[in-house]
């Protein structure tokens, strides 16, 4: 089953006439994910490459077409809009992918989301892939930006704050033979709508996930968290690496939410956490598969 | 973005937080202008405080070796003598590094007479995704220790972004801090303005460290922040034409606004091996891998997701300017970008800059083969990585070899 997303998941894009959205809509369709809509306002009733309908809001588009789940791709002024249009619409997944949200739009965004049935995935994220059977994973469900083909159909579970650290992992694990059940980017931004305790607690429902990849970097207690639910909870082998070792404290490593400030939210407080959780600590980002598959 | 103490000043006063009398000078002569003016307006004290973006300035010492970058005068030419030796001058604190900081601008203010010294922040709680108001009684100190020593005298209010801060909330933390009568309102308003400037002006920090309980001649006791800081979320600052303007690049590195000109991610560390990566998770990762092979990584830097190959260019650009540098590691995972692309932009840099140094190149992803392909034909001494942890051991191995040659020929 793999987690929220399958093959059959309906996607409506965001900004699907915008450059970045574009290219992205088509490399999903060309993946064989369902975009059954677009969303730009102003531009309903036309078609997106000859074949998506586009739609002047979400709720029409979701009405329309039974699109579940949406990608984001509008520039940061607009996306805290995008993001809650979506909730409003009664959409199951929200992922948002832009880069560059002003942090209090997203406190407000989280507030407004309370009580809401919408899971919010982002920002500032790779998106979410469910790999599919075919050539290159081909089939599967490709939300927002990640590269479709380093992924293969299997049963590890993969969840990070970093989009191209998601990549080594999954081609990692892709190398050696080993395909995934679900892999996710929660973003790299302080205030998000998924964590990795989130993302962990579906993996650990998954039948279809045997072990996890949980990769973290420096900055908020996120990690922490995670590692105190695993240790109490998970009944699968887990594995993680943490970035940031080197990185200076008060320094923001091009991640919004990358920073130790205070004394908090240093690699090395981390990785103790995932020891004592009894997660396997990779030495090296070169050993993340590895790591996993040695325990499984 | 950090700003200075004189400019979170002026933010919050706006918003009705009450600050000693004074202002900011560029001059000596200025300086002693306003601490006349204070003085003959009754004033007993004057502080004069360097304005650089670093906390410890109290502590720190000039390059010239005159002590202190806060420092308070009982007659304005102590202020003037005070101002001579620190404009223009180099400070270093425990916060700033070696290198320092110069001083352009002094702030001269009022020294009140302080009855008690608070601790005020309003910062945002990542855990929760609200924003918090930490208050504690015990101001003047470095709040970390406090938090790690005695976390019961740190007092938390939460606020509901739907709401805000309410005034019961403002009051509720002056009882707190032990603060009674009058002071109790006084406090509340403070309280209130320096939330109102944090969220109206997107901050990611105001802290008020001390906050005082002070007395005037009369004996009356006045709530004043005697010192404010203030961070900004880079993210929004687009929206915030006056606060963009409070930049002041002379707080930045230069490398890291050059950078800042092409798109580029970079900041710059003290060790020998550059690198050159595609994602910030895969460049902290880089560093870090870096160092577990017995290598200091220079810098951090992210090309981003869709770098061009004038970007590489000017990012080889940056990366040679430091003098530190002596090796290359270029590590890119090419999930939708062509790895072809970022080759030929890497032909173009090494053959524009002359390089010299050892270049260890890590290429996987999109048409990496095409990449590879342009590599071996530009005819240029590259050596190739397989892995990350491959091609980090080499580039440790070959900055070694170079330092080494380096050596005997000289």
């Amino acid at each position: 089953m793999a987690i929220l997303v399958n093959s059959d998941t309906k996607i409506v894009i965001q900004g699907i006439t915008g450059s970045f959205g574009a290219k992205h809509a088509l490399l999903s369709l060309a993946y064989g994910s369902r975009v059954v809509a677009g969303v730009t306002p102003g531009k309903g009733g036309q078609l997106f490459e000859g074949k998506v309908p586009i739609f002047d809001t979400v709720t029409e588009a979701a009405k329309q077409t039974g699109a579940t789940a949406s990608a984001i791709f509008v520039p940061p002024p607009f996306a805290a809009d995008a993001i809650l249009e979506g909730v409003d619409a009664g959409l199951d997944l929200i992922v948002c992918i832009t880069e560059g949200i002003p942090v209090n739009d997203m406190v407000r965004v989280r507030r407004a989301m309370e009580g809401k049935r919408a899971r919010l995935i982002g920002p500032n994220c790779p998106g979410i892939v469910t790999p599919g059977e075919g050539n290159g994973s081909q089939g599967g469900c490709r939300i927002g930006i990640a590269p479709g083909y380093i992924h293969k159909k299997g049963r590890v579970g993969v969840v990070s704050r970093s989009g191209t650290l998601t990549y080594e992992a999954v081609w990692q694990l892709t190398c050696r033979g080993s395909g995934q059940s679900t892999c996710v980017g929660i973003g790299g931004d302080p205030v998000n709508g998924t964590s990795h305790l989130d993302v962990i607690k579906m993996f650990n429902e998954d039948p279809d996930t045997d072990g996890i990849i949980m990769i973290g970097e420096i900055g908020g207690s996120a990690e922490e968290e995670a590692a105190d639910w695993i240790k109490k909870h998970c009944k699968k082998p887990v594995a993680g690496f943490i970035a940031g070792v080197t990185a200076p404290p008060g320094r923001r490593m091009g991640h919004a939410g990358a920073i130790v400030s205070g004394g908090k939210g240093t690699a090395a407080a981390k990785i103790a956490a995932f020891r004592e959780a009894g997660v396997g600590v990779a030495a090296t980002p070169s050993e993340m598969a590895e790591t996993l598959l040695k325990m499984l | 973005m950090n700003i200075h103490e004189y400019q979170a000043r002026e933010l919050l006063a706006q918003s009705g937080v009450a600050f000693p009398p004074g202002s900011v000078c560029d001059t000596p002569e200025a300086a002693r202008a306003v601490a006349e003016k204070l003085f003959a307006g009754g004033v007993r004290r004057v502080v004069v405080k360097a304005q650089i973006h670093a906390g410890g300035r109290g502590k720190g010492t000039f390059e010239s070796g005159f002590k202190g970058g806060v420092k308070l005068c009982n007659t304005a030419v102590e202020v003037l003598e005070n101002a001579r030796a620190m404009l223009g001058n180099v400070l270093v604190t425990r916060q700033t590094g070696p290198e320092g900081r110069r001083v352009g601008k002094l702030l001269v203010v009022a020294a009140p007479e302080i009855r008690k010294e608070l601790y005020l922040a309003v910062l945002l709680d990542r855990a929760v995704s609200r924003p918090v108001v930490m208050a504690s009684t015990e101001g003047g100190m470095d709040i970390e220790e406090v938090a790690t020593r005695t976390p019961e005298r740190i007092i938390r209010e939460y606020v509901d972004p739907a709401t805000g801060l309410m005034p019961f909330q403002s009051r509720k933390l002056a009882a707190a801090l032990g603060l009674q009568g009058d002071l109790i309102g006084q406090a509340a308003q403070l309280i209130s303005g320096i939330y109102k400037t944090w969220w109206e002006c997107d901050a990611s920090l105001v802290e008020i460290n001390p906050l005082c309980v002070t007395a005037g001649r009369d004996g009356r006791l006045t709530m004043l922040a005697v010192d404010a800081k203030l961070s900004l979320d880079d993210n929004a600052l687009y929206r915030h034409p006056a606060l963009q303007a409070m930049r002041d690049l002379a707080e930045e590195a230069p490398l890291e606004i050059e950078a800042g000109k092409f798109n580029l991610n970079y900041i710059k560390l003290e060790g020998n091996i550059a690198c050159l990566v595609n994602g910030a998770g895969l460049a902290m990762a880089t560093m870090d891998i870096i160092q577990y092979y017995g290598g200091m990584p220079a810098n951090f830097l992210d090309v981003g997701g869709g770098a061009s190959k004038e970007q590489v260019v000017a990012a080889f650009k940056i990366i040679l300017q430091d003098p530190g540098v002596n090796g290359i590691l270029v590590n890119i995972f090419g999930g939708i970008m062509d790895c072809d692309v970022i080759a030929t932009g890497i032909v173009v840099a090494v053959k524009e800059t002359g390089l010299k140094l050892p270049l260890v190149i890590r290429l996987e992803g999109n048409n990496v083969q095409a990449g590879r392909a342009t590599l071996a034909a530009s005819g240029l001494t590259l050596i190739s990585g397989d892995s990350m942890a491959d091609a980090a051991r080499k580039v440790v191995e070959a900055v070694a070899g170079h330092q080494a040659a380096h050596a005997q020929s000289r």
